[in-house]
């Protein structure tokens, strides 16, 4: 029990050090996690918009893909693209496993179904709102697109948010693709989950305070943005 | 066939311009089907350019259906409506615009709401601007144009709706029972901005089952009972002398039944 209490402490010790190691771990999660979520937004806001706002062939199946896809295995989606990316593989010349830039193509892979279906979910439902609206004003395909995407902004908030939960929390993936290579490819997770078979738990314990802390943090200031906007009638 | 009380002409007014040759849009022989059910038989009307008609008739006449129907939102199953002789297109529905019953607002300040109403009809810059500021002027809005619009009350809601609907220049305006559920002036207010936009030209169709409401503004009147017109022509003679038997129960706050049920007690069964 006492080495529980030790881990603990010696973890805040390095928290409040802000050990060097500790930082660099932390600041590539971040990176790779954001410009995973960013990119998954990119694509999957457009995307999930267009499936909740227009009728087209094929949309119905699109719906049900895209919720599938919300259950992706991510030890599978580490396979997928670590052989895409091998040597081997289609993208084998770019070089990019074992890269950075691998994990933020695993993370999109899985975090961009995650976007684009509750997108789609938040769009439909503000577009039996709007639809007769916009076609009495003659509003263009593009303007409605864009004119759903903003007046939802802050229910969309929670969709990159959820996104941003699974991503960070990702290890099965990234480690497949990143290789978890000291000070190159290794994130907040695969160390946990690293120095815990290491036996060194003070690390691992003070990621996973570094990790609670930021998830606590992203979601008050999300839930504190949409409180804002539910009393100010813009959600 | 074609309810010609409507090219009885009601007298122009103060500078209305009209052109009493061609019905600025007509419904001709349309019906609506809906999963089997026929909710409109066969109506066939002319709408006057500059005039208002109102539609009225009990909940579950088909009002709102047919408005819907006229403006484009709804194909008809039979028959077609026409703008100014030729078919509906979206060059003839963006020269129309429509209020409906539960104001549309987006999720924007009051005078976004209006800037992005403008924008889809192409106005820009300061013109925008200054059209924006004129039109709330004009239904006593200024003072909210910060405010978030859906935090306004109903008969705000519903005067920015009208006054956006009517900044976009249209030649003809659907109003939906655009007074339903407000108080009376809220509803002055509306129908004072509604009798405005008539004195400028604008062709108004506004369904309503306001009696009142149906005095103090019609010109030309479509009675619906069951999805037909029960009866039409100018709005003063059918709400003095209603020759049809709906319409004399509507006039007369009575439920119409059937052509021959007086009351509830005569329908079978019944143990009132």
């Amino acid at each position: 029990m006492s080495s529980f209490w030790d881990a603990l402490a010696g973890s805040f010790g390095l928290v409040i050090a802000l050990d060097p190691d500790l930082m660099e771990i932390i600041g590539l999660s971040m990176r790779v996690t954001l410009t995973a979520v960013f990119l998954a937004c990119l694509i999957g806001l457009p995307l999930g918009a267009a499936a909740g706002t227009f009728r087209f062939p094929g949309r119905t199946l699109l719906s049900v893909v895209l919720n599938a896809l919300m259950g992706l295995p991510p030890v599978v989606v580490g396979l997928f693209v670590y052989l895409l990316l091998s040597a081997s593989g289609p993208l084998g010349p770019l070089r990019l496993l074992y890269t950075p830039t691998a994990m933020i193509i695993a993370q999109m892979v899985i975090v961009t179904p995650i976007v684009a279906a509750l997108t789609r979910q938040v769009v439909e439902d503000f577009n039996s709102e709007y639809a007769e609206q916009f076609a009495s004003m003659g509003v263009g395909p593009l303007d409605r697109l864009m004119s759903l995407l903003w007046d939802g902004r802050y229910s969309l908030l929670t969709v990159a948010l959820a996104g941003f939960g699974r991503a960070v929390a990702e290890v099965g993936a990234v480690i497949i693709v990143g290789g978890n290579i000291n000070h190159v490819t290794r994130v907040m997770t695969t160390t946990i989950a690293l120095e815990t078979s290491k036996g060194n738990l003070q690390l691992a314990m003070a990621l996973g305070i570094v990790l609670l802390t930021i998830a606590f943090v992203v979601n008050a200031c999300v839930m504190g943005l949409r409180a804002t906007a539910v009393r100010s009638a813009y959600a | 066939m074609r309810d010609f009380a409507f090219d009885m002409a009601t007298g122009p007014s103060v500078g209305r311009q009209r052109d009493e040759q061609q019905p600025l849009l007509e419904a001709c022989n349309i019906g609506f089907t809906a999963r089997g059910e026929q909710l409109l038989h066969n109506v066939d009307i002319a709408i006057r350019q500059g005039s208002r008609t109102l539609i009225v008739g009990p909940n579950g006449a088909g009002k709102s259906l047919l408005l819907r129907l006229l403006h484009g939102l709804l194909q008809p199953s039979d028959g077609k409506v026409l703008w100014q002789g030729n078919a509906l297109n979206a060059k003839a529905q963006r020269a129309q615009a429509m209020v409906f019953q539960r104001p549309v607002l987006l999720r924007r300040s009051v005078f976004a709401n209006m800037k992005f109403a403008l924008s889809v009809r192409g106005l820009r810059g300061q013109k925008r601007s200054d059209k924006i500021l004129s039109a709330l002027a004009s239904a006593g809005l200024s003072h909210l144009s910060n405010r978030p619009a859906r935090v306004l009350s109903g008969g705000e809601q519903q005067r920015l709706a009208v006054v956006r609907a009517l900044a976009c220049d249209p030649e003809l305006l659907f109003l939906d029972e655009p007074t339903a559920n407000l108080d009376p002036a809220s509803t002055a207010a509306i129908e004072e901005l509604v009798r405005d936009a008539s004195a400028r030209g604008v062709t108004i169709v506004l369904v309503t089952h306001d009696v009142g409401q149906a005095r103090r503004l019609g010109e030309d009147l479509v009675f619906l009972q069951d999805g037909h017109v029960a009866e039409s022509g100018p709005a003063q003679k059918i709400l003095t002398e209603p020759q049809s038997e709906p319409a004399r129960a509507w006039r007369e706050g009575r439920i119409y039944l059937g052509p021959n049920t007086q009351s509830l007690c005569d329908f079978p069964g019944s143990k009132l």
